[in-house]
């Protein structure tokens, strides 16, 4: 409901298909965790923020903290396909070099 | 962004430190070892040093800083406090004071005669000081120029605001997105760098996302001051922690920033020489110079004013704007707190009433326990009894006390309602208010406060000329308008007077008759038609205007007053004004009454009515049964037989007195059987069924169970007037007997 998980070749592809909202995040972190648990160290989960039509602070933490389980559990986690909303919320909090570590290419999309 | 309510406050707030001062110095003077009292002095003044500094005040700044340094010597025990100190320190405190009040917020020239004062007051104190203390005295002046100078480390280059946020943990929970600070800062300036910290954040296990983890530093390039980055803050204050680094701060600083922020202190460095807000020789001298203020420390005692400076620099700096505003806020509110409870306590009025019922019971059973004590004779159970019956009069006059308010506050309200509707109206008024210590119960108050307002109105709308008219006449432009309240036996009166054209009888007349209101052939007094604007659907005023004249309100006033067991009377003289006179009863539960005796019964009249009391001679009793007055002293009495108005079915008393009482301006006698003397009424109303009852107003029980009236005098004089007008008129002739 609202993520769409798909695993293949070690590479997870996770879309979130509504907003990352104070209203949204509970469900979406306990979600979004376990999908990072089932990885395998050095696999890549990547997250689609195409649909992502508003976020907020803690929508923003969410992506902070599979960032940070991420690096603890030796995985990677990228962002990609940002929607207007999402960027904007990054660059005001001035994380698009946090979350934009050397692996990301798609981080180029990113204007700051 | 203004800032004279703070600043009211900071004096106010100043003012009372002062007076705290003062008060701990003179017990220092018979206590001196009183190191509470030391301590005291020394928190006012430093508190004082604090806001003034808020607010840029550098000569009180500047003098309670050397007072600080000297109570801080006071305080580590190396200066012993003796008379000639307590007496400089109660001078510097009138000095302060001097200051305050020749500081506003836009000038802090001193007069030359202060500026004298303050140099030699200044120059004593440091006699007191140790060298060291008063070179720092020199850092510590928060002059810019002196800053620069002589403060070790220098200040940043960076010139923008350093902002550090740590947001709590509800931020999000209550509403609130750091993210709209953000958006909202970048409106009042420009985001220079900003840096954003989630390393408080936990595990995903025990991470809630609903809670806030964040932390910002923000360089911050504005024109706003302190106080307005600070109010950009202010939904969010109670939740997070925040500090603010004015532009050009000291090194220190930042030092003593990063020794705060919960975050590792060399990542936080690193952050900042990132962010701009230092370079990285500023952070190297910083913490050098840190350290050498802490060997200092720990290193010989001589060294240790040089370890003071640091704190003395670092405490300075630290006059973040927010922290000293928000030490200020909550002053105030133990301040405020403070004076409500010393002065005032809210209480429910239904306690009241409750405590006066009781009170009520009390002193019934007390005359009671009186009558009995008589009874027995036992001479020390009397006088025991008697004194307690005088405690409880005592307790019955607080209890009372309790409930009455002045009158003032009603009073005030209409210099606003005369202003506005003056000004409506285009004609030019002044409120003029006396009396307003006058007490009048509470109940009252609230009730009155509409007839009022409908009695003032109509003195502007339809007594008072226009301008113009006044000039014709005259008359002052400025038209007067007077409130005044007092006490007349056992009643208040509120005069509502106007100097304006007063009543047209004539008019009034002719309305009233076209009203149908009397009839064209009936004789009135001027009172009466006076009278007559008070009837229902009564007006008189040939414009209808917003402000009166629609013939509601006159009748509703005289309705409202009567509810009050109240009076209302007009006094008009044309051409120079009207006066509305309300007469309305004290109150209340409990009256100081006086005790007579018809037949059986027992009557209680109000004390405060009561004038004086005679015995009739049988000579009197038997003229008097003809006609209905005495002479008393030359003047006409006329006499009220209570024996008569009653119908009391008694055999006739030997002998008879007279009760002379007085309402309104008019005097009458009760004829009595017996005087019994004076009582502590507590009223108790009739129930429904006697509501209607005239001229009784209530009763009341007596010491031994028996039931006693309490006259209603205001009717009985009223009575009286009626019954002795008609009869003159029928009799057309009256002789008042030559008695006396």
């Amino acid at each position: 409901m609202g993520i769409k998980t798909e695993s293949q070749a070690g590479i997870c592809k996770v879309v979130i298909e509504n907003d990352m909202t104070i209203y949204d995040v509970a469900e979406q972190k306990d979600q979004l965790i376990s999908a990072l648990k089932k990885l395998k160290k050095n696999e890549l989960m990547e997250i689609d923020l195409s649909s992502v039509n508003e976020i907020d602070t803690a929508g923003l933490q969410v992506l902070l903290l599979l960032k940070k389980t991420a690096e603890q559990d030796h995985k990677i986690v990228l962002l990609v396909a940002h929607s207007p909303a999402s960027l904007d919320v990054i660059d005001h909090y001035n994380l698009a070099a946090y979350f934009g570590d050397p692996v990301i290419i798609s981080s180029a999309g990113k204007k700051k | 962004m203004n800032l004279q309510p703070a600043h009211e406050t900071f004096i106010a707030e100043c003012k009372d430190l002062l007076a705290d001062m003062e008060e701990a110095l003179l017990h220092l003077e018979q206590q001196p070892d009183d190191e509470e009292a030391i301590t005291a002095v020394f928190r006012a003044a430093h508190t004082i040093k604090g806001s003034a500094g808020v607010f840029g005040f550098n000569n009180i700044v500047e003098f309670t800083h050397i007072m600080e340094s000297l109570l801080e010597e006071i305080r580590a025990g190396d200066v012993d406090i003796d008379a000639d100190i307590i007496a400089l320190l109660l001078l510097c405190g009138d000095h302060v004071l001097v200051l305050l009040d020749e500081t506003t917020h836009d000038s802090q020239i001193m007069s030359a005669d202060t500026h004298t004062a303050n140099t030699a007051l200044q120059e004593r104190l440091k006699l007191y000081l140790s060298d060291a203390i008063t070179a720092t005295f020199e850092v510590a002046v928060p002059d810019e120029a002196a800053m620069e100078i002589d403060t070790p480390g220098g200040t940043v280059s960076s010139d923008a605001w350093h902002i550090s946020l740590r947001f709590g943990r509800d931020v999000l929970r209550n509403g609130m997105d750091p993210l709209s600070f953000i958006r909202y800062m970048g409106t009042l300036g420009t985001i220079v760098h900003i840096v954003t910290l989630f390393d408080a954040m936990p595990d995903a296990g025990k991470m809630n996302p609903e809670s806030c983890y964040l932390g910002l530093e923000i360089d911050f390039k504005t024109s706003m001051d302190k106080l307005g980055i600070e109010g950009v803050f202010d939904f969010v204050r109670d939740d997070c922690a925040i500090r603010i680094l004015p532009p050009h701060s000291k090194v220190l600083d930042y030092i003593k920033l990063i020794e705060e922020l919960p975050e590792d202190k060399a990542m936080l460095g690193e952050l900042l020489i990132n962010s701009g807000s230092l370079t990285e020789k500023e952070l190297e001298e910083g913490i050098k110079l840190q350290t050498e203020l802490d060997q200092a420390e720990g290193g010989k005692e001589l060294n240790q004013h040089k370890h003071k400076l640091g704190e003395i620099l670092v405490g300075q700096g630290v006059v973040q704007p927010e922290l000293v505003d928000a030490a200020l806020k909550k002053q105030q509110i133990i301040k405020e707190h403070r004076i409500v409870e010393s002065n005032l306590m809210r209480v429910r009025a239904d306690k009241l009433d409750e405590l006066i019922t009781q009170v009520g019971e009390l002193i019934i059973a007390a005359s009671g326990a009186r009558l009995l004590s008589q009874n027995s004779g036992d001479s020390e159970l009397i006088e025991a009894s008697l004194y307690i019956e005088e405690l409880v009069e005592q307790v019955r006059e607080s209890a009372l006390r309790l409930r009455m308010v002045p009158i003032g506050d009603t009073f005030n309200r209409f210099n606003r309602v005369v202003r506005d509707v003056a000004r409506d109206l285009d004609k030019q008024v002044e409120l003029v208010i006396s009396g307003s210590e006058t007490e009048l119960d509470k109940s009252m108050v609230d009730k009155i406060s509409d007839p009022l307002m409908h009695l003032v109105r109509n003195a502007l709308d339809h007594g008072i000329e226009s301008v113009e008219t006044r000039r014709k006449q005259g008359k002052n432009e400025i038209a007067r308008v007077n409130l005044n309240a007092y006490h007349d036996s056992g009643s208040v009166v509120i005069e509502v007077a106007d100097d304006g054209a007063g009543l047209n009888r004539n008019k009034i007349l002719a309305k009233a008759i076209d009203r149908g209101l009397i009839s064209a052939d009936q004789k009135l007094t001027d009172s009466e038609i006076y009278r007559l604007i008070m009837e229902a659907g009564f007006s008189t005023a040939d414009s209808v205007t917003n402000v009166s004249g629609r013939g509601v309100g006159m009748d509703v006033v005289k309705r409202n007053v009567e509810t009050l067991r109240g009076t209302i009377s007009i006094d008009s003289t044309e051409g120079t004004g009207t006066v509305f006179t309300l007469r309305l009863p004290l109150t209340l539960a409990i009256i100081d009454g006086f005790l007579v005796k018809v037949g059986i019964s027992s009557y209680v009249v109000p004390l405060d009515m009561v004038v004086e009391c005679f015995e009739l001679s049988r000579e009197e009793r038997s003229n008097i049964k003809d006609h209905t007055y005495v002479n008393l002293r030359d003047e006409v009495l006329p006499l009220l037989r209570l024996r008569d108005v009653f119908d009391v079915d008694a055999e006739e008393s030997r002998r008879e007195n007279i009760v002379v009482i007085k309402y309104a301006g008019q005097q009458a006698g009760l004829v009595v059987d017996a005087l019994l003397g004076e009582f502590q009424t507590v009223i108790k109303p009739l129930g429904k069924l006697f509501e209607r009852l005239s001229g009784i107003s209530g009763s009341t029980i007596l010491g031994h169970g028996e039931v006693a009236l309490i006259l209603d005098v205001p009717t009985l004089v009223q009575q009286m007037i009626k019954r002795e007008d008609g009869r003159a008129r029928r009799l057309k002739l009256n002789h008042p007997a030559k008695t006396r």
